[in-house]
């Protein structure tokens, strides 16, 4: 789920003109709230573990060996092994560059989709208003999880009909947020300014709006990339997930999880742990690059 | 305020036919022959053809969606394939078990939420703000099926404190005449204590699942309200005037903070009544979310087309009625047309 | 012949429950309930209606009547009964003759009474027989697959006689008559409520009309069935059990958490592992049939695709990780279908085959060498095919084959098996009625049935499985069967697996365990202490 409080427009703020100390202003923040810095830290390891991953990892991700399989944490297997005797730390560990992938596709998508398509309503009003406010608040009416399963299930089950999906739930978010923004900036001094030197309409879109709503976008981004992993994990749950025998968070959780009333808890447990420091970490990083870019926190 | 309403739900309207139409189409696209599903395993292709056309699934697709609307004109959403039943009937028995676990869920959800956001607004930027966000966030961070089956493993299987999750009420437990369709309210009204306790029981850990769920825009939303209202002027005065603190944060910051946490509120029902989907399946709990995702895992057609336009009339409704109180609580807010 | 989608889920299982206040002095005492938890229960009360899943076989067999039953005999190992195909008893049949031709046979009923407390009479038997071979679909197709055709062949001689008349000799007629297909309704009852639909098709869907062992209490779809036991049924044991609650339990995970806590006295359908687990901590006992008729198997298209090379589905045999998928994906629970040695009469038997991989890769490099390809499985399956088919992945690769895995969403796959396109199918089909030709007639004859999936065409085949199946005598069929055993050990358009365990896992108080061909719980057998 979403934090909600985002799709109320915000108020007009300022906006800060680029400054030099934008790196001091985030030490400050990191310094004042720790749990920003915790998430930073986070991002940080999944970001290194998305690019190394496959190649540090200390067992082939995908071979089984069924001599040692279901055998709990030890030191052969830090996160023990699934029904085949893969090893679950190898698996979880290179499934993150999957699942970063997934979660960074949708969002870039739902940017370039929704983002646009509200940024164009909120500048240019009329028809292009309403014919996206129509097509978000027929998305918004579908009970989400289940359209991104229709999605999925019409289109098959393949990490580009995943990503599809999670861009198109995501839609009407995007598109709100971006309207509003934009609608609050179209009369605004330095969009005045920059159209009285006699830039056209278009252009003023791209280079005087857009560029000015991306820190906000930014958060929504970060928020909604852990949606993004949530919501591939529940069609996974249901066995829409991506193919076997790739490694993926959610179906690794949605495998283990018949596991943990026969008491080999650890196969859903620790993908699902990392599942959760996800989601949590990009949760946590919207929240921090919100505070980053919101200039009613500097001093 | 009638004319209102008429011109908002004229708005509303279409969204409606949006939904509609892009859910036949989806439904029409979901791979998996019906009339072969419904033909059984060893049919000759005559007798799946015989079906297709008793179906009505040999038309071309406008034939076949004017035939859908006229039918969903008379209130007839079709029959069910998986459960043999006309869809109408089967939403109309298992909607009210949605609602209540829902409403179940933001209720409990509500009360850890609304204190927490409360004390973080307060506690500004102290430890406590630090872990209700951490809190918040991890409940948030869980894919609700694995919240669900760690309850169900915890509270079941190793501890024995909930009871075996067999739906809405354990199978020796009759329900009690069916009034509302919610449990414990109609329990309440047949004065039957103990099946009361046996639904209570049942509702509880489900709820808990949905309600970890939902902490975090519940926590946000409050905690964000509550700093605005307390940096308002009114407080200062009120502060200024010498109220005990507790005075001003309970009477004049929280009553005036809530108002956009109704809107939020409103929004996270409707969201969670769609996505409880994934804790019915845990917990074999009788409700639409199931159906609906059985019915798809089929390509069943009418329960996924009636699923959805359930869902969508009562999201319309839902804000509506929000926008309505909304209206009735700040005189300032005038519904737009 | 059965559906091969899912395992049949269906338990009995029995939670121990605090009589509530006010009860009324008769309701059915604990020890006379039975509570059952099944993955999905039935969607209608009419097996022989058009589209009926798995579970209504259930509700046939408990409530309603045939003329014949599988004798029950008793399982090796313990632990209940299996049916023996051979062996028939009466069930609304008294007795019966075969005719001095063979081509017929002349059935005594019983004075038995429907639910209603009609009589049954022969006119009740002929309007249901005559129902099942007309009313199209499965019922149609199982009714053909003994037969059975056409309503002339069913004669009400007297209220008392009825005779079946033979279109050829077909050992497989009188075994048909057993399956839950041809029971007898009430065919009073169900035309007065047809409301002038010669087969009362809705109303069917919706009552019972029959004489059968259990009466339907209430039926809500999807949530859960009750039953209630027909203390006037005449044809057979009065079962112990007096009401039976059957609820719709989707997770596994939670069906085995209620068995292990005790809440639940015997479930069907759990995976592999479960049963295992239970069966090795051995506070429930576990029950294990092989499924007669059954197995696992991975079918290699053999009119398109790499595998039209025979060498290239032998490899496959060879390479085969035969004891690792028992291992990790049936968990012991089922039996290895590699290294078969002389060919015998039955069915599923060990192919000659076993993992040899130095063997495969030869054949392989023989063919061609490397090359992609995909397989599919039903997801509806995919407890036990997932693993198989990652483990299939693996060793394939071993030989040069890359393997894409497809798991199709169970509306699907029925779809995509009909295609007859993909090269390789993982499938578990098993048939109702246990004969080597019966299986081969559904899965490798030129008649291209739907479960043909390799779409194998043979005339030489045809010929040795239809010789079989209407076989004059004992030796000629198992010449007949021992030579397309021989043919397909060496064509393999299917290599065998294994042959899967039907499992249950019965609280130590449930006894009188009766495992039936459509796999579906008999209550009428189950007691409790």
């Amino acid at each position: 789920m979403n934090d909600m409080s985002k799709v109320e427009p915000p108020p007009l703020r300022f906006e800060a003109p680029p400054s030099t100390s934008l790196l001091a202003h985030a030490r400050h923040i990191v310094s004042e709230n720790p749990v920003t810095g915790l998430a930073f830290g986070l991002f940080a390891l999944i970001l290194f573990a998305a690019i190394f991953g496959p190649s540090i990892v200390p067992y082939d991700p995908l071979a089984s060996n069924t001599n040692s399989a279901l055998q709990g944490p030890s030191a052969a297997h830090w996160f023990g092994t699934d029904q085949l005797g893969r090893d679950i730390f190898s698996r979880v560990v290179a499934a993150t560059r999957l699942d970063f992938t997934i979660a960074v596709a949708s969002v870039a998508l739902v940017f370039l989709l929704g983002g646009l398509a509200g940024v164009a309503a909120g500048f240019f009003g009329g028809w292009v208003d309403t014919i996206v406010g129509r097509v978000a608040d027929t998305i918004m009416a579908f009970p989400l999880f289940v359209l991104a399963m229709g999605i999925v299930a019409a289109l098959g089950n393949s990490v580009t009909n995943i990503v599809i999906a999670t861009a198109i739930i995501n839609f009407p978010l995007y598109a709100r947020v971006a309207r509003a923004e934009a609608n609050v900036r179209r009369e605004a001094g330095f969009v005045q300014a920059a159209r009285l030197s006699g830039n056209s309409e278009w252009r003023l879109l791209l280079t005087q709006i857009v560029p000015n709503i991306m820190p906000i976008m930014a958060v929504q981004m970060s928020l909604t990339m852990g949606y993004a992993i949530l919501n591939a994990a529940g069609l996974s749950f249901i066995g829409l997930g991506v193919r076997p025998p790739t490694p993926e968070w959610g179906i690794m959780v949605a495998e283990g999880a018949s596991f943990i009333v026969s008491g080999e808890w650890w196969i859903a447990f620790f993908p699902g742990l990392a599942l959760m420091t996800a989601v949590f970490c990009f949760n946590l990083l919207g929240d921090g690059v919100r505070d980053l870019v919101d200039p009613q926190r500097r001093n | 305020m009638l004319g209102l309403i008429v011109a908002r739900l004229k708005t509303t309207l279409p969204s409606i036919i949006g939904v509609i139409v892009v859910t036949f189409l989806l439904t029409r696209v979901l791979p998996g022959d019906t009339a072969a599903y419904f033909a059984g395993p060893a049919a000759t292709p005559q007798a799946i053809a015989e079906i297709r056309s008793k179906l009505g699934l040999d038309q071309p697709l406008p034939v076949q969606f004017v035939a859908y609307v006229g039918a969903l004109v008379k209130g007839d959403l079709g029959t069910s394939l998986t459960t043999g039943q006309a869809v109408t009937k089967d939403l109309a028995a298992r909607l009210p078990a949605s609602a209540e676990l829902t409403l179940f869920g933001l209720l409990i959800s509500m009360a850890i939420a609304l204190p927490l956001g409360v004390l973080a607004a307060v506690r500004q930027g102290s430890w406590i703000d630090h872990l209700c966000r951490i809190v918040a966030t991890a409940g948030v961070s869980l894919p609700v099926f694995f919240t669900g089956l760690l309850l169900v493993y915890v509270f079941y299987f190793i501890l024995g404190w909930a009871p075996a999750p067999l739906g809405r009420l354990d199978a020796f437990a009759t329900e009690p005449p069916r009034i509302s369709g919610f449990l414990l309210i109609d329990s309440v009204i047949a004065r039957d204590p103990e099946t009361f306790r046996a639904a209570l029981s049942q509702i509880l850990l489900p709820a808990l699942t949905l309600a970890i769920f939902s902490l975090a825009p519940i926590t946000r939303m409050t905690r964000a309200s509550m700093l605005a209202v307390l940096g308002a002027d009114f407080v200062r005065t009120a502060r200024a005037s010498g109220l005990s603190s507790r005075t001003v944060i309970g009477t004049y910051a929280f009553r005036n903070a809530m108002l956009p946490v109704v809107t939020t509120l409103g929004m996270v029902f409707s969201f969670l009544l769609g996505a409880n989907v994934l804790v019915e399946k845990v917990f074999a709990w009788p409700g639409v979310g199931s159906y609906a995702v059985e019915a798809l895992i089929a390509s069943d057609y009418a329960p996924i087309q009636g699923f959805v336009l359930t869902m969508a009339i009562l999201y319309v409704i839902l804000n509506l009625a929000i926008d309505i109180l909304y209206g009735v609580i700040d005189p300032r807010v005038r519904l737009e047309g | 012949m059965a559906i091969t989608r899912r395992a049949a889920i269906a338990g009995g299982l029995a939670a121990p429950f605090v009589m509530r206040q006010g009860a009324s002095a008769q309701a059915p005492s604990r020890s006379e309930t039975l509570l059952l938890v099944q993955e999905y229960g039935p969607n209608s009360l009419d097996m022989q209606g058009i589209g009926s899943s798995q579970p209504v076989n259930g509700v046939a067999l408990n409530c309603y009547d045939r003329l014949l039953r599988f004798k029950p005999v008793p399982i090796p190992g313990g632990g209940g009964h299996q049916v023996a195909m051979g062996e028939l008893e009466g069930e609304l049949a008294e007795s019966w003759q075969l005719a001095s031709d063979g081509m017929s046979c002349t059935f005594k009923l019983r004075d038995a009474k429907f639910h209603s407390g009609r009589p049954v009479t022969a006119k009740d038997v002929k309007w249901s027989l005559d129902r099942a071979c007309t009313i199209g679909g499965f019922a149609t197709t199982q009714m053909n697959a003994g037969s059975l055709e056409k309503p002339e062949q069913f004669v009400a001689v007297d209220d008392k006689t009825f005779r079946v008349d033979f279109v050829r000799k077909d050992k497989m007629t009188l075994p048909n008559l057993a399956v839950t297909i041809p029971f007898v309704f009430d065919s009073e009852l169900a035309m007065q409520n047809g409301g002038g639909d010669p087969h009362a098709k809705e109303y069917l869907k919706n009552n019972i009309a029959g004489s059968g062992a259990y009466k339907v209490e209430s039926w809500k779809p999807g949530v859960e069935t009750i039953y209630a036991r027909n203390d006037a049924w005449a044809c057979g044991k009065l079962p112990q059990l007096r009401r039976i609650i059957a609820r719709d339990i989707a997770s596994p995970a939670t069906r085995r958490a209620l068995m292990e806590r005790g809440d639940a006295d015997v479930s069907y359908g759990l995976p592999p592992k479960d049963f295992k687990d239970l069966a090795d901590a051995g506070k429930v006992n576990v029950v294990g049939v092989p499924i007669p008729n059954g197995v696992w198997g991975c079918y290699l298209n053999t009119q398109v695709g790499p595998f039209k090379d025979v060498r290239l589905r032998q490899a496959v045999a060879w390479v085969m990780p035969y004891e690792k998928i028992l291992q990790a994906s049936l968990f012991g629970r089922g039996v290895d279908m590699s290294g078969g040695t002389t060919p015998k009469v039955a069915w599923p038997q060990p192919f000659p085959y076993k993992s040899d991989a130095a063997k495969a890769k030869a054949l392989v490099d023989a063919a061609g060498g490397p090359f992609a390809t995909t397989l599919y499985f039903d997801a509806g399956n995919a407890t036990v095919a997932e693993p198989m088919a990652v483990l299939i992945k693996e060793a394939l690769a071993s030989i040069g084959i890359t393997v894409e895995i497809n798991k199709v969403p169970g509306a699907n796959f029925r779809a995509e098996i009909a295609k007859k396109t993909n090269p390789m199918v993982l499938n578990r089909f098993a048939g109702w009625l246990d004969y080597p030709d019966y299986y081969l007639f559904w899965t490798m004859h030129g008649n291209n049935s739907i479960f043909n999936i390799a779409a194998y065409q043979n005339p030489a085949l045809d010929k040795l499985v239809d010789a079989a199946r209407f076989a004059p005598d004992k030796a000629a069929y198992d010449a007949n069967v021992v030579d397309f055993i021989k043919l397909v050990n060496a064509e393999v358009p299917m290599v065998p697996i294994n042959q899967p365990t039907h499992d249950v896992a019965l609280q130590k108080s449930i006894g009188g365990y009766q495992f039936q061909p459509c796999r579906e719980p008999d209550f009428r057998y189950l007691t409790k202490a």
